[in-house]
């Protein structure tokens, strides 16, 4: 089955932000800042994983808590903004 | 004046006035004060007494300022423990200290159960989890403040020690920095004077309690019958501005790791938080050219460039009018104390000769918790018979208008994202682990950072890979002391004499990058 933009960014957490650590339970919609799994510099480095692997520009304005603060929030940002890229 | 009477004359003065503004709860005054006042009440009838040691081990939530304030109301002394701390440093840090009571969030309970396992039972009091309930193992917070608010009549004196500030020593192991209530109160009253606070202001903080540069802006506001708008992190820096926005803020402390940050935003026009009165930043110098862009950013606001240590809290601050004139100093010894710079000798440096900054007043600590060796390193014989001043370890020099000027550390502590780290002590961690044989840990030059920590290793198990590493650091360590990168090395640099050398390693490093 192909990987889905919820996969890519679950992916990316855990190598990046669990260090590898499969064994966390990280649910779709936990907020990753109140569960201490992102903090300053991880927001910088997830904004950049975005951009370059999906082609989206991100403004200051996007880069809010609505668009960012779960697995679920970021796919759903990504999905609707590049989708409306390639439309 | 012990510094619980803050909140108490605040209270009594402006009732009504919003003293703390987090995500979930705003509380006035006389709510801030009620509730303390219950919790106190909980923590007398649960044996807490005069000059005993209560951790506050939250994040930047409400309760957090209701707990530092009800410990000194009992008449005890809080030590607020960062909250990325993990088991073994926190049971650490109950052993060293005799901790009587733990008052944490249902989060951190695991962490909590973990350091207290097999030890002697201790009061635990903890917030309750996204299910309603307090956790095993703890009492509710809730319940807690279910006490009627009756004040301790703990006989107190503001010589007592108000707080114990855990930083992370040159030799790894934590040091409590005593903090008396009359060194927090001639801290206080000294920065609150020269950043021209008033009732008026609206402070907003997220930097964490449990570092003093986050603590004190409570401390401060509360000081002021201020409003302090409480935050927990810089993680998006827009969803701040809205909240500088909504609440009017009017004072901003920052550290360079989050100056850089907003530097880095794309979109942002001059001007664009006009409610901003003062940005601080302390902890570590901004480069000059971050200093110039802030300015042109945020036109019409004082930047204050300063510099300290926890244990004295604060040593100097640059008046903003001086900015143009020396951007790069960092000022002044801050109102109603000395800082000045030293020779080898023990005599005052000439200008532009580098030196040991060394600091004399009343915000000076007490000493460290029962460990009279590092004390008497850094609080040593004074100018007069009668006094010890403090010895930084951090050489400075002046100009001739006697501005001071960082030069560099005496030892070798590393400084990320604000927070000061030793390097043995990441060091002690990393050879805990089977796999690795030896390794040594030093600060890399990192825009965003400061210094990002880069750990040499060589190892005994060739299967481990840089992300093990990096998952077994994170979890013994605080997340700022997490190595960034791993570098295997089938041995280390050495000196002539077969001592690993931490000062070659950095520079293997960054021939390298």
């Amino acid at each position: 089955m192909a990987e889905t933009v919820k996969d890519k960014v679950r992916n990316f957490i855990v190598e990046n932000f669990l260090f590898g650590d499969t064994s966390y339970q990280l649910a779709d919609d936990a907020s990753l800042i109140e569960n201490d799994i992102i903090d300053s510099t991880a927001v910088l480095e997830l904004v950049a994983f975005i951009e370059d692997n999906f082609g989206i520009t991100m403004s200051d304005a996007d880069i809010v808590p609505a668009n960012l603060d779960s697995l679920a929030r970021i796919s759903s940002f990504i999905e609707t903004r590049a989708g409306s890229v390639a439309a | 004046m012990r510094i619980e009477q803050f909140l108490i004359d605040k209270a009594a003065s402006h009732p009504q006035k919003v003293a703390l503004v987090t995500a979930r709860k705003r509380l006035r005054y006389e709510e801030l004060d009620d509730l303390s006042n219950r919790l106190a009440s909980a923590l007398a009838k649960n044996g807490v007494k005069r000059d005993d040691r209560v951790l506050v081990f939250m994040d930047n939530c409400w309760e957090a300022a209701v707990s530092i304030f009800a410990v000194m109301k009992a008449g005890a002394t809080f030590s607020p423990i960062n909250a990325s701390t993990k088991a073994d440093k926190l049971a650490f840090i109950l052993a060293d200290c005799e901790a009587a009571a733990i008052l944490t969030q249902a989060k951190l309970m695991p962490v909590v159960a973990e350091a207290i396992a097999g030890k002697a039972p201790i009061f635990v009091a903890s917030t309750a989890g996204p299910n309603g309930q307090s956790p095993v193992g703890a009492v509710s917070f809730a319940d807690c403040l279910a006490n009627e608010p009756d004040r301790i009549d703990h006989h107190g004196i503001d010589v007592d020690l108000a707080m114990l500030i855990y930083t992370s020593g040159s030799t790894g192991r934590p040091k409590g920095v005593m903090m008396s209530h009359r060194n927090c109160d001639a801290a206080s009253d000294s920065i609150t004077t020269y950043l021209g606070n008033t009732p008026d202001d609206v402070i907003l903080n997220v930097l964490p309690l449990a570092f003093d540069y986050g603590l004190y802006q409570l401390l401060m506001a509360v000081r002021m019958g201020a409003t302090l708008v409480l935050e927990k992190s810089f993680a998006f820096p827009q969803a701040i501005f809205d909240r500088i926005r909504e609440e009017g803020v009017t004072g901003l402390p920052l550290v360079p790791t989050m100056a850089a940050m907003i530097l880095q935003m794309r979109d942002l026009q001059p001007g664009f938080l006009p409610s901003l009165r003062y940005i601080t930043n302390t902890a570590a110098a901004l480069p000059i050219a971050h200093i110039e862009r802030m300015r042109s950013l945020f036109p019409g606001v004082q930047l204050y460039s300063m510099y300290g240590l926890t244990e004295c809290k604060r040593c100097t601050y640059l008046p903003p009018e001086e900015l143009d004139r020396r951007p790069g100093s960092v000022g002044i010894a801050i109102p109603n104390t000395e800082a000045f710079v030293v020779d080898e000798n023990g005599n005052r440096a000439a200008p532009d000769v580098a030196g040991e900054l060394v600091i004399r007043g009343p915000h000076v600590m007490q000493g460290y918790w029962r460990n009279e060796a590092a004390t008497q390193h850094m609080l040593r014989p004074g100018p007069n018979a009668w006094e010890k001043v403090l010895h930084t370890g951090d050489l400075f020099k002046t100009d001739k208008d006697g501005f001071l000027y960082f030069v560099g550390r005496k030892d070798d502590i590393i400084k990320t994202r604000g927070e000061k780290v030793a390097p043995k002590e990441v060091e002690a961690v990393l050879h805990a682990h089977r796999g690795i044989v030896e390794a040594v840990v030093v600060g890399l030059p990192d825009a965003v950072l400061g210094q990002a920590i880069s750990a040499l290793v060589v190892l005994s198990d060739p299967a481990l890979s840089e992300k093990d590493i990096i998952r077994h650091c994170a979890k013994h360590l605080e997340d700022f002391m997490v190595p960034k990168s791993i570098e295997f090395r089938s041995e280390l640099p050495k000196t002539e004499t077969g001592k690993i050398s931490r000062r070659l390693a950095a520079e293997s490093v960054e021939i390298v990058q």
